[in-house]
C-alpha cells in the first residue's frame, strides 16, 4: 500500500466562500441572540424557573457529546490498529475539537452571567461534576491537539499510538462526565441513574460518527476527491453498531425504571402520555434515529451511489434522532415535576406537581445554530489551512486488502 | 478566640450573648443595630477568602440554625410568611408566574387515597448535605458554618445546575432586570437565589421575617432557633414531639422540620 498523501483543500471557489459567509452569518446572528438574552435576561427565552435548561443546552450537549464521538474514528485507526481508519484520523481529531468548541460557546453564552467566565476558570468546587467537566473539556482539547500534531508531524509519528490511547481514554472519561451531569442528580426521577454515563458514551459514538460521515462525504463531494465504497460501507456499518448500542442502553434505562413502581409515573410521562416528549421519544429517537438508520446501513445496496445515499441518509437520521433524544432527556426530564411529597397530589403558585410547558424561543435556536456554524467554520478553516484530508480515499489508496480482494474476485 | 467565646446561644428571649461575637457586637453597636451592618458583614464575610476566615468564624459550626413548622397551626388560606418574605427581601413579581422568583411558597398537598389535605410553606430547606452546594462549579452555592445555605452573588455564573439539583425546587433564577433592591438582600439578573433564612436578620439577632410574621399575624406555626443548642426551644420541641423532614429519604438532613405533616 502506498503512503497516504494528505493535502489542504484549495478553498478558493465561490461555493467555498459562500459557505464561509453563510456560517459567519449564523455565528453573527448567534452573537446577536446571546446579546439579546444577556441584555434582557432569560425572560426573553422560553426558559423558566421550571425548565431552567432550554434549547441552548440541547444544542450544547449534542455538540459536546458528538465531539468525543467524532474522535472515535481516529481511535479505531491508532489504538485498535485498523489500517483503513488511519487516513481518516486527522479529520476525526479536527472535528472533535471543533464540535467541542461549538458546544462550549453555546453553553457559555447561555449562562446567566457569561461575563463571569473568568470566575468559572478561577473558582473551582471540586465536588462538582460541572467543575470536573471544565478540566475534562480543556484537557480534551489539549490532548487532541497533541494527538493531531504527532499524527501530522512525521518526526513525531512514533508517538501516535500513545497519544491516541491517552485521547481515547480521556474521551471516555469526558463523556462519562457529561452523562454524570444528569446521572448524579439524586432528586430528578428522569435522571439519577448510573446508566446515564454509558448511555451518553454510546450516544457519543453514534452522534459523533454520524456527524463525521456527513462532514467527510460533504468535503469529498465538494472537493471532487475520491472516496471508495470500502470506507463508506465500513463507516456505515460501524454507525449501525453504535445506533444499536444506543437503543440497547435506552431500553435498559427505561426497563429498569419501569420495574420500580416509584418511577412508573415518570416513565409513563416519557413513554406514553408526555405529548411532545413521547412523540420525540418514539418517532424521533427510536424510529427516525434508531430503527430507520439500522435498516439503511445493514440492507444490501445495488451500487455505490445507493450505498452513499443510504449511509448519508442514515447519518442525517441519526443526527435528527440524536437531537430528539437529547431534547427528551434535557427538557422532558425537567418538565416532569419534582416529587416533594411522594404519593400525594401537590399544587402551588410555583408550579409544584404540574407538568411544565416549554416553548423554545427564536434566540435560543439562533444561539444553538451559531454553535453548529462555529464548529463548521473551524473545520472549514482547518482543512483549508492544514493537511487534514487524504487526497484520495478510494479503496486502492487506503485499503491494504484491496489488491488481494480484487485478485480473489 | 477560644472555642468558648465562639459558641453562640440564642436565648429564649432572643437576646444575644455578647461574648459570642465581640467583633459582631462592636460593628452592630457602632451602626446602631440597623440593617446596614448586616449588609457590611454579609459582604465582607463572602468577598475575601483570606480575611473571610476570621469573620467566618463568627458563623460558628457549633450553631445549626433551623426551623420547626407546625402544620397544625398553619392555615390553608394564610400567606403571611410568603408576603413577609417578599417585603423583607424586596421580591416583586412581574406578574409572570413562570419566571418570577419565589423564595417561599405555600404548597397544598392532599392524599388521593384518603382525601386528607394540608397546606405548608416550603422554602430552601438549608440541608446539612445540600446538593446545590455539591454541584455548583464555582462554589458560589455554599453553606455557612451555622448551616445557612446561601448563594455568593459575586461568583454565581448563572449556570442553574443548582436549580436542577435541588430536590425542593427552592431556587429561582433572576430572569430580568431588577430595580429598587433591598441593600441587605442583593439580587442580580442572571444569578440564582433562594431563601437566605434572612441571614441579615439572624446575624443581627433577629428572627427571619417569615417567622416573625407568622408569630405576629399568622398562626404562630414557625419556630426558629439553634438545633445544636439543647436548651433552645426548637431543640426541646423536636426532642419531645415527632417531626418530619421533606424527602428525608434523600439523607440530606434539612434544617427545616415540620410537625403534623
Amino acid at each position: 500500500m502506498k503512503p497516504i498523501t494528505y493535502s489542504e483543500i484549495k478553498g478558493n471557489s465561490s461555493q467555498f466562500y459562500a459557505l464561509v459567509a453563510l456560517l459567519a452569518a449564523f455565528i453573527l446572528s448567534a452573537l446577536a441572540c446571546a446579546y439579546y438574552m444577556e441584555h434582557n435576561g432569560h425572560v426573553v427565552t422560553g426558559m423558566t424557573n421550571q425548565i431552567v435548561w432550554g434549547m441552548p443546552h440541547v444544542f450544547a450537549i449534542f455538540l459536546i457529546v458528538a465531539a468525543s464521538g467524532a474522535l472515535n474514528v481516529a481511535s479505531i485507526g491508532t489504538v485498535f490498529g485498523k489500517a483503513i481508519y488511519k487516513p481518516l484520523g486527522r479529520l476525526s481529531g479536527l472535528l472533535a475539537v471543533a464540535l467541542l468548541l461549538g458546544g462550549l460557546v453555546v453553553l457559555v453564552l447561555d449562562l446567566g452571567r457569561p461575563d463571569r467566565l473568568i470566575v468559572a476558570m478561577t473558582h473551582y468546587n471540586f465536588k462538582s461534576i460541572f467543575a470536573w467537566n471544565i478540566f475534562l473539556y480543556v484537557g480534551f482539547m489539549v490532548i487532541v491537539a497533541a494527538y493531531l500534531w504527532v499524527q501530522m508531524e512525521r518526526r513525531m509519528n512514533r508517538f501516535t499510538k500513545t497519544a491516541g490511547m491517552v485521547a481515547f481514554l480521556w474521551r471516555l472519561i469526558l463523556t462519562t462526565g457529561t452523562g454524570s451531569i444528569f446521572g448524579f442528580l439524586v432528586a430528578r426521577e428522569a435522571y439519577d441513574s448510573a446508566i446515564m454515563a454509558p448511555l451518553f458514551v454510546a450516544m457519543s459514538f453514534s452522534f459523533g460518527l454520524a456527524v463525521y460521515i456527513l462532514v467527510l462525504l460533504a468535503t469529498y463531494h465538494g472537493t471532487g476527491r475520491d472516496i471508495g465504497d470500502v470506507v463508506i460501507g465500513k463507516l456505515g456499518r460501524l454507525l449501525g453498531v453504535f445506533v444499536a448500542a444506543v437503543l440497547y442502553f435506552t431500553a435498559v434505562q427505561h426497563l429498569a425504571n419501569l420495574y420500580a413502581s416509584e418511577h412508573i409515573a415518570v416513565e409513563r410521562f416519557i413513554l406514553m402520555d408526555g405529548g411532545i416528549y413521547t412523540l420525540l421519544f418514539w418517532l424521533g429517537q427510536v424510529i427516525i434515529g434508531g430503527l430507520l438508520p439500522l435498516i439503511l446501513v445493514f440492507r444490501k445496496t445495488a451500487d455505490s451511489a445507493g450505498l452513499k445515499r443510504a449511509v448519508t441518509l442514515a447519518s442525517l437520521l441519526v443526527i435528527i434522532g440524536g437531537f430528539a433524544q437529547v431534547y427528551v432527556i434535557v427538557i422532558g426530564g425537567q418538565a416532569f415535576p419534582l416529587s416533594l411529597f411522594p404519593g400525594m397530589e401537590v399544587s402551588s403558585s410555583f408550579h409544584d406537581g404540574t407538568i411544565s410547558g416549554y416553548a423554545p424561543s427564536l434566540p435560543e435556536f439562533g444561539l444553538g445554530l451559531g454553535g453548529v456554524a462555529f464548529a463548521g467554520l473551524i473545520v472549514l478553516f482547518g482543512i483549508k489551512l492544514l493537511r487534514f484530508l487524504p487526497v484520495s480515499l478510494a479503496g486502492s489508496a487506503i485499503d491494504p486488502h484491496h489488491q488481494l480482494t480484487a485478485k480473489g474476485q | 478566640m477560644s472555642r468558648k467565646t465562639k459558641k453562640s446561644k440564642l436565648t429564649e428571649t432572643g437576646n444575644f450573648d455578647p461574648s459570642r461575637r465581640s467583633f459582631l457586637g462592636t460593628m452592630a453597636t457602632a451602626a446602631g443595630v440597623t440593617l446596614a451592618p448586616g449588609v457590611v458583614l454579609y459582604g465582607i464575610t463572602r468577598s475575601s477568602s483570606a480575611k473571610a476566615r476570621a469573620l467566618d468564624a463568627a458563623a460558628s459550626s457549633e450553631v445549626r440554625w433551623g426551623m420547626l413548622i407546625d402544620l397544625g397551626r398553619c392555615d390553608d388560606g394564610c400567606n403571611d410568611c410568603v408576603s413577609a418574605c417578599a417585603k423583607e427581601n424586596g421580591l416583586r413579581g412581574f406578574d409572570r408566574p413562570e419566571t418570577d422568583a419565589q423564595w417561599i411558597r405555600k404548597v397544598d398537598i392532599s392524599d388521593p387515597k384518603t382525601g386528607s389535605s394540608k397546606s405548608l410553606p416550603v422554602m430552601c430547606q438549608h440541608c446539612e448535605e445540600p446538593p446545590c452546594v455539591d454541584v455548583c462549579p464555582t462554589g458560589a452555592s455554599f453553606k455557612r458554618a451555622d448551616g445557612i445555605v446561601l448563594v455568593d452573588k459575586h461568583t454565581c455564573i448563572g449556570c442553574r445546575y443548582c436549580m436542577i439539583a435541588c430536590p425542593y425546587k427552592a431556587r429561582s433564577f433572576v430572569h430580568e432586570v431588577l430595580e429598587d433592591q433591598k441593600p441587605h438582600a442583593p439580587r442580580g439578573k442572571g444569578t440564582v437565589e433562594s431563601c437566605t433564612l434572612c441571614v441579615h436578620r439572624v446575624d443581627a439577632d433577629q428572627q427571619p421575617a417569615c417567622v416573625e410574621a407568622c408569630s405576629d399575624t399568622g398562626g404562630g406555626a414557625m419556630l426558629f432557633g439553634d438545633l445544636n443548642d439543647p436548651d433552645s426551644e426548637i431543640s426541646q420541641r423536636v426532642a419531645k414531639y415527632a417531626s418530619q423532614q421533606i424527602r428525608a429519604d434523600l439523607g440530606l438532613n434539612p434544617g427545616i422540620r415540620y410537625r403534623n405533616l
